[in-house]
């Protein structure tokens, strides 16, 4: 082979390897995300009813309540519009506390109760995770536009 | 008045990164040999100022000066003094003004070990330093002034994180800052390289060495942040995928790919646009990695606090150097000559391949860290790329560069022959066959990656016996241990280094397979008097009583492991408050080994003094961190070979 043609299979063959990279990775992302929904969202069924994914909020003030076996708590999460009641079997991260924001990870069980693999842990407490703050701004949006058209129409 | 000395120090330092920017790079175009010559002075002074500051920070924190916001906010007068020293670098603030000093330390380092190269290219380098380092400066300065006071001053501190309160946590930050801003000068040669339009066997030979010492330095930074995830957030992992760890992770691998290309452009000649390309990618994912977690674009489990304003920065800044050093070797490279020929079977090839996996991976961590950021960007919602992708992806590249691994040291630069190399690597097939098929006899069937267990072994095992292989085949003509002994301490250094290094591969690889696929972890709830079996363990839960640390309470229970009856080990692990902080925080208890680590965390309690209790197994988690030891001392021994000794020696004799 000349060199020519050596150099034009390795370009080759790095544009597949790469392709052939891309298509694998994007496909398999599809399996792998987890979207984010507000309680509000879930409420209004617009997530997902049988996929994973994510749910947070605001931890209700006294709604965590420990299951007679001892790793299986329940709490509510809202973004001051609707709540979300949320269960979780294991060990709660440290950061977790009542009135803080959490983000959860699981799928809407049978009977409404959103089941959570996984309880987001965070590293400082004066840290909102970005979802969940742009989620309590939208909803207080709401709130007080619906306040507003509520005292609009007597 | 000290904090301001620091402040006008941090002012001084600056004007000098102007100058040091400025006069030495203009100096070196209009041939100004006094010009040039300020560029060491400058770097000395740019080091002395950040000193300056440094000490004026740890004089406030030391004296517990709360009238300083960053000590306020990150220090306590009970706090230990030894976390006194470590808070300089626990927030924002204070890890730049480390960033600014290492980046500082680094150019008085150029400055001083570069004795034997042409003024020129040093001044050019220091001159590349000093425009990143005003960036730094610029940063602190204007978005985050670690010396800002504050009126009136609180009566007591809020306390370092307590998360941060830790052995580890202290020398995390400055090993993982001095990997990433040691590539600012691989960056800096780069550029010095492309102004200079000489990319040539030389300029590898003079950036080789740095690079590797801020590879050795990232990799060290890797393993200490691995290692404390491990024990200190109390969940036993030691990799999450999380996007501050991709974010230390994609230059390390760029650095990889780096450090391996170099030896190509150092001895062949060749590769020389893509070594360039390389290094302005490094310090590049090292930047975007400071600005994804500074800049809390992110969600992640690190999660620091931001400001906006620090985020714009750094994007523009972001910009600035990768714009601006892409622009310059889309003008400059072409110039740059073709290297050496090589066949379809060399070791050029060998390590392109390395190579090209290497920067695929890359690519795959940075779209999966950003793709978020993309999504949220197209309006097609909040997503998180959960780490279950980042595994697929590892397995799907990786194990083809562990092949590659045991081929590499047996191949021939220029041309090889295939019938030679399945003659020598034989062995090591077979090796890896039987260690495959011995995984694969201990795999349970039904599992779910049941593939791994024989891939990874037999990875291990093949890259094991291949390099043992090139040892031998290097020293054929010679007899006996002696000669490998007076190998290594004569000219050997640089391939017994890269033995070492690739052998802590396969350490690696070992620990990856065997404890994501044996470990166990289970949250169990315990009554004092329980007893729970795990893996052959028995673990005695005696009870839980209160103690008192420094600044701490902490409820601390008492577990005794036996295994046949003997006394394996007697863990303490703690639920800690800190006085103030609302929040608790565990503190794992684990008795570690060579081949096991046992590994018990309190989680909450439960009434009737019954606890949530989470009870680890972990088989050969050590030799994760062992691996990346290794690879790290592999480095250090190339550093020691003899022709970078030769050319320190000759330093200042010979004028090039």
């Amino acid at each position: 082979m000349k060199a020519r043609q050596k150099r034009l299979l390795f370009v080759a063959f790095g544009i597949l390897g790469v392709g052939v990279a891309a298509l694998l990775a994007i496909n398999a992302l599809r399996s792998n995300i987890a979207y984010f929904f507000s309680p509000s969202q879930v409420v209004a069924q617009e997530a997902p009813a049988n996929a994973v994914y994510r749910l947070g909020g605001l931890v209700v003030k006294d709604s965590l309540q420990r299951q007679p076996d001892g790793l299986t708590v329940t709490f509510d999460v809202t973004d001051q519009v609707e709540t979300v009641r949320v269960r979780y079997t294991g060990i709660l991260p440290d950061l977790f506390g009542e009135g803080q924001g959490v983000v959860t990870k699981g799928r809407m069980g049978p009977d409404g109760v959103f089941v959570a693999e996984e309880v987001l842990a965070k590293h400082d407490e004066a840290y909102m995770p970005p979802e969940v703050a742009d989620s309590l701004k939208t909803a207080h949006a709401k709130g007080v536009s619906q306040a507003a058209e509520g005292a609009k129409q007597p | 008045m000290i904090p301001e000395l620091g402040h006008f120090s941090l002012v001084l330092a600056l004007a000098l990164a102007l100058i040091q920017a400025t006069v030495p790079l203009i100096g070196s175009f209009i041939q100004r040999v006094p010009w040039m010559r300020q560029a060491r002075a400058l770097a000395w002074g740019q080091l002395l100022f950040s000193l300056i500051a440094m000490g004026c920070l740890l004089q406030a924190f030391l004296t517990d000066d709360f009238s300083v916001v960053y000590v306020a906010t990150n220090s306590n007068s009970l706090l230990p003094e030894i976390y006194k020293v470590s808070a300089l670098w626990g927030a924002h603030e204070g890890s730049l003004l480390l960033w600014a000093t290492l980046l500082a330390a680094w150019g008085a380092a150029v400055a001083t070990f570069s004795r034997n190269l042409p003024l020129p290219v040093v001044a050019r380098v220091l001159s590349v330093m000093g425009m990143v380092g005003i960036g730094f400066l610029l940063f602190m300065l204007l978005t985050s002034n670690p010396f800002e006071r504050i009126f009136p001053m609180p009566r007591e501190g809020r306390d370092l994180n307590p998360l941060l309160q830790d052995p580890g946590l202290a020398l995390h930050p400055p090993m993982l800052y001095m990997g990433y801003v040691g590539f600012s000068v691989a960056f800096a040669f780069a550029i010095a390289a492309l102004i200079g339009g000489k990319l040539d066997a030389a300029w590898a030979r003079w950036s080789r060495p740095w690079t590797t010492v801020a590879w050795i330095f990232l990799t060290l930074g890797i393993v200490l942040g691995s290692w404390w995830a491990y024990y200190e957030l109390g969940w036993g992992g030691w990799w999450f995928w999380d996007p501050v760890e991709n974010a230390s992770f994609m230059p390390w691998l760029a650095g990889t790919a780096l450090v391996h290309s170099l030896a190509v452009t150092e001895k062949r000649g060749a590769f020389k646009s893509w070594t360039v390309l390389l290094a302005l990618f490094a310090f590049s994912l090292s930047l975007l990695g400071t600005f994804l977690v500074r800049s809390g674009v992110l969600t992640s489990v690190h999660a620091f606090a931001t400001d906006p304003a620090r985020g714009t920065f750094i994007l523009v800044f972001l910009c600035v150097v990768i714009g601006g050093s892409l622009a310059l070797y889309a003008w400059r490279a072409p110039a740059v000559s073709g290297g050496g020929r090589f066949e379809l079977l060399s070791r050029e090839s060998v390590l392109l391949a390395n190579n090209l996996l290497l920067s695929l991976f890359t690519a795959l961590v940075l779209f999966g860290t950003l793709a978020p950021l993309i999504y949220e960007a197209m309006g097609w919602g909040k997503i998180s790329v959960g780490f279950p992708w980042f595994n697929t992806m590892f397995v799907a590249t990786m194990p083809f560069l562990a092949f590659l691994l045991g081929v590499g040291p047996l191949t021939r630069w220029k041309q090889d022959e295939g019938e030679r190399l399945v003659k020598l690597l034989w062995p090591a097939f077979l090796g890896a066959s039987i260690a495959a098929v011995f995984g694969g006899i201990f795999t349970p069937l039904e599992s779910e990656h049941w593939f791994l267990i024989p891939l990874g072994l037999g990875l291990a095992v093949w890259i094991l016996i291949a390099h043992m292989l090139a040892i031998w085949d290097r020293l054929k003509h010679k007899s006996g241990l002696g000669a490998l002994f007076r190998d290594f301490a004569g000219g050997g250094r640089s391939f017994y280094g890269m033995v070492i290094a690739h052998l802590g591969v396969a350490v690696f690889i070992v620990g990856v397979t065997l404890v994501s696929h044996f470990g166990i972890e289970r949250d169990v709830r315990m009554s004092p008097g329980d007893v729970q079996e795990e893996s052959g363990y028995q673990f005695h839960f005696l009870g839980v009583e209160n103690h008192r640390g420094p600044n701490y309470m902490a409820a601390r229970g008492h577990f005794q492991v036996t295994r046949d009856g003997e006394l394996v080990a007697e863990l303490w692990p703690e639920k800690r408050s800190y006085f103030t902080s609302a929040k608790p925080m565990t503190e794992a208890a684990i008795d570690w080994g060579f081949l096991r680590d046992l590994y018990v965390s309190l989680g909450e309690p439960v009434g009737d003094g019954d606890w949530a209790v989470r009870l680890y197994y972990k088989p050969f988690v050590r030799w994760i961190w062992l691996g990346g030891l290794l690879m790290a001392l592999g480095g250090l021994i190339t550093l020691t070979d003899r022709r970078y000794r030769v050319l320190a020696k000759s330093a200042g004799k010979r004028t090039t």
